[in-house]
């Protein structure tokens, strides 16, 4: 049993049994905010760690995803038909979002990215006869799948967790794809891969649509969380939080991103508790993360546990006799 | 006078607080490379720094406009010597850190001043009208754009005339061979982002009267001085100034003609650029 | 049928003309090098043959094939690899990975997500093979950023051959190679069967002399000798140019 499956099966346990350990419904509540971060965490990673090509706009699709289930449900339109809507038309926003953006790499990128995020914004707050500008628009009620209803947060939070192992899942084989090597490949040395043969605007512009599916399904969880969406939701800031936590947990990995929106969210609600200037303290770990901590968390982590088992290994007299891997002993 | 002549009169005004906004951003992303998010967080901190010393110690007009210049110099020129300096070597941990501050100015702004937009009382020099060609102009908004062809005429001398401005053209267009050539680039670049700096706290504080100043005013500000150098090419003065004026124009206008679509209205041109012409901004300096 | 022809080539950069109606055919299986000092348009005729620059005017064929519209990614797909002066691989991969992208890179598998590529076994065979080809099989789960600077040159020839090229453009191999070292790749090359033509841009003489069996030498952009090994040897416009050498 590896270091990884260890982990990953604590994980599991302690993820399927928080309804029973943690104290009261807010805390319940504040698990499923956790997993849906993690899930739009997990979209802006893949085209942050894995295209190397940062957004600062991914709240516009995250938010065209809830914006859409909530015109939907309020047109009176039934719960799947708004979730297929709402996926196909943030696919659709994603589609052009990508367009755009792959116009340039690296720094344009950012700024493209960052420039339709705030088209969004100001499409939801001025859009006022489809967005209901700054008021929001309210969602009634979750839906029932398979007749079981999420009003309650445990409910809920089960079928966010689900949610969540399906694009973890989801998201493991992307990357372990060949495709994935492809992307991969495409962030490592474009010129080389284009001489080796391969589309990479196409690939990226893939991955971009991978990127907005994920962010759309962390879209229609939120607005049924949170049973409302607002102009906020599609701001700037919304859009930095998730580079943020894939910067804090170590951009380029699965698990980075999660352990990013699990410390975020967790001092985002820990702090609001005692201190009311959020921004604040996001703007501060933010320039403290970059100037101090590049790397991020779980990469971070993994060095110092290799160092450490290193180091556990040494002491052992089986180490001594161990072979070296340069090559055969001569 | 006719509601189109006063939109046109606003749209030149706004213009030219945008050029004081979008003159320093495109200095600084031509020589730096970085697009200083931190930017709109200057123009808004300016305008709230002069406004209180307007407001609460009852300075003269003219010299709260030079104390909120002088100030954000200060605060950019610590920034990018004790933050930026110190990530040379990577674009996008400069651009995140320049996103951090933002957020901890935005916030503190929130925290001193609180939510309500501050105005400001134009100058008693300034107030009222003029008549100019048998029309009836705002005062005070003739003096904005009389202002901001002076400090266009100013920063193009500066760059044109001078062995600074020289340095300055020289690093935007090969920072390797400026470095080679001797050029400090180091302090080249502490002094154009408190230049930068300097423009937009300048900016915000003029444009408080007729803007006020507002949370949420840096995050307004920002993408418009985007808009305004992919519009204007990159290190490129006069296009930061037609750039400006031309986004003045389609924002105002478009407020009254499409309201809901406004923002839409305002990057169409940008989307247009990008789509057209994509190697013409970025194309010179590698991104 | 020519392997590859280039014809009229014609590059500028602002008012630098760096490629000057570059004329140039390579008879299948020929071993051609192309030689000049630094500065004389060598690599820049490799990029333009590649597609990742576009000329100002001219063609460039492979095997009669028109390439010059086709965008850069094409080529490959037509039998055409090279390798870079300056080593461009992925340094935190394994050599069989980076290997691996070299085959995904002409096969339909590089679009699947769905696949596990670990578990792509006769892909891994053939990037194994590929390593083993160039002596490297042994050193096929070390990363990148742990070998010598002699493998990984090494690697960059066997990314090229992995893609089982016609043509193949050697950008100075042997480039900070110790003696050793030279000697392996050489005896690598020498190896490569008929089927693959090879062009090659080399400063380094000995070895060179000794592969090429046609010279093109270039100076300010343009050819200014071809011929056979003797021939150019003999030319005194080569000694001209190589003033000292």
């Amino acid at each position: 049993m590896t270091a990884t499956r260890i982990g990953l099966l604590v994980a599991s346990v302690v993820m399927v049994t928080v309804p029973l350990w943690v104290p009261g419904d807010y805390y319940i509540s504040v698990c499923s905010q956790i997993l849906i971060y993690a899930i739009f965490a997990l979209s802006v990673d893949v085209l942050l760690g894995y295209a190397g090509l940062v957004s600062l706009g991914h709240a516009g699709l995250f938010g065209l995803a809830s914006y859409t289930v909530a015109v939907c449900l309020g047109a009176g339109l039934g719960h799947v038909t708004a979730i297929v809507t709402a996926i196909g038309l943030t696919l659709a926003g994603t589609a052009v979002f990508a367009a755009l953006s792959l116009r340039t790499t690296g720094i344009g990128f950012i700024m493209i990215t960052l420039a339709l995020g705030q088209i969004a914004w100001g499409l939801a707050y001025r859009w006022v006869s489809i967005t209901n500008g700054d008021n929001g628009l309210s969602v009634a009620h979750r839906p029932a799948p398979f007749g079981i209803p999420l009003d309650a947060p445990s409910h809920f939070y089960y079928a966010t967790a689900v949610v969540f192992v399906l694009a973890v899942i989801a998201t493991w084989i992307f990357v372990h794809s060949p495709f994935g090597a492809s992307l991969k490949g495409t962030r490592d040395q474009p010129r080389r891969m284009t001489a080796l043969g391969y589309h990479v605007w196409l690939i990226r512009f893939y991955a971009c649509l991978f990127s907005g599916f994920l962010a759309a399904v962390a879209g229609i969880l939120f607005v049924y969380y949170t049973e409302f969406v607002s102009p906020p939701t599609v701001s700037l800031t919304s859009s930095a939080e998730p580079v943020l936590m894939v910067i804090s947990g170590g951009s380029g990995t699965l698990f980075g991103p999660i352990v990013g929106a699990i410390l975020i969210e967790i001092v985002k609600n820990v702090a609001s508790a005692y201190i009311t200037r959020w921004n604040m303290m996001l703007g501060a770990i933010f320039v403290a993360i970059v100037m101090f901590m590049p790397d991020g968390l779980v990469p971070g982590t993994i060095r110092l546990v290799r160092r450490l088992l290193k180091f556990r290994r040494k002491e052992s007299p089986a180490a001594a006799i161990e072979p070296t891997s340069s090559g055969p002993v001569p | 006078m006719s509601i189109w002549g006063v939109l046109a009169i606003n749209s030149i005004t706004f213009g030219g607080l945008l050029f004081l906004l979008s003159a320093g951003f495109s200095l600084i992303f031509g020589l730096m490379r970085i697009p200083n998010l931190t930017h709109g967080s200057l123009f808004m901190l300016g305008g709230y720094v002069g406004a209180s010393m307007v407001l609460a110690y009852d300075l003269p007009f003219w010299l709260a406009a030079l104390i909120a210049a002088v100030a954000m110099a200060v605060f950019g020129g610590l920034i990018e010597r004790f933050l930026l300096r110190r990530l040379s070597g990577s674009l996008l941990a400069q651009v995140l850190v320049t996103l951090g501050i933002a957020f901890i100015v935005a916030d503190f702004c929130l925290m001193v001043w609180s939510g309500d937009p501050i105005s400001v009382r134009t100058p008693s020099a300034l107030v009222g009208g003029t008549r100019i060609a048998g029309l009836f102009f705002p005062t005070y908004r003739i003096a904005i754009i009389v202002i901001a062809v002076v400090v266009a005429a100013i920063l193009w001398a500066l760059l044109d005339r001078t062995r600074l401005g020289a340095m300055i053209r020289a690093g935007v267009d090969d920072p390797q061979m400026a470095r080679v050539v001797g050029i400090r680039v180091s302090r080249l670049f502490t002094i154009v982002f408190c230049l930068g700096a300097a423009l937009a706290g300048f900016g915000g504080f003029m444009g408080a009267p007729i803007l006020t100043v507002y949370p949420g005013l840096d995050f307004d500000m920002l993408p418009l001085a985007l808009v305004v150098v992919i519009l204007g090419g990159v290190g490129s003065l006069l296009g930061s100034l037609v750039g400006s004026i031309a986004i003045g124009f389609i924002y105002n206008f478009g407020l009254v003609v499409v309201p809901e679509l406004a923002y839409f209205v305002l990057f169409l041109p940008m989307v247009v650029v990008l789509v057209v012409r994509p190697q013409g901004l970025f194309g010179k300096q590698a991104p | 049928m020519t392997a590859l022809s280039i014809h009229k080539l014609e590059k500028s950069f602002g008012g630098l003309r760096v490629t000057r109606g570059v004329d140039l055919v390579v008879a299948p299986g020929e071993r051609r090098l192309v030689i000049g000092p630094n500065g004389a348009g060598k690599t820049t005729l490799f990029n333009l043959v590649t597609g990742e620059l576009r000329p100002d005017a001219g063609s460039v064929s492979l095997f009669d094939r028109e390439l010059t519209r086709l965008p850069s990614r094409r080529r490959a797909h037509l039998g055409l690899s090279r390798t870079y002066q300056i080593i461009t691989l992925f340094p935190k991969d394994t050599l069989l990975r980076n290997v691996t992208l070299s085959l995904l890179g002409l096969s339909r598998l590089r679009w699947n997500p769905l696949l596990r590529l670990d578990r792509q076994h006769s892909l891994a065979a053939q990037a194994e093979a590929a390593l083993s080809r160039v002596g490297l099989g042994h050193l096929a789960h070390r990363p990148l950023a742990e070998t010598s600077y002699g493998e990984r040159r090494r690697v960059e020839i066997a990314m090229a051959l992995a893609q089982n090229p016609r043509v193949l453009l050697l950008d100075e191999p042997f480039a900070g190679l110790s003696v050793d070292e030279r000697r392996d790749v050489k005896t690598l090359l020498f190896a490569i069967p008929r089927d693959v033509t090879i062009v090659m841009i080399e400063h380094d003489m000995d070895i060179a002399l000794d592969f090429a069996e046609r010279i093109t030498v270039m100076h300010f952009g343009e050819v200014v000798v071809e011929g056979t090994r003797a021939e150019v040897v003999a030319d005194p416009r080569t000694k001209e140019i190589y003033l000292g050498e």
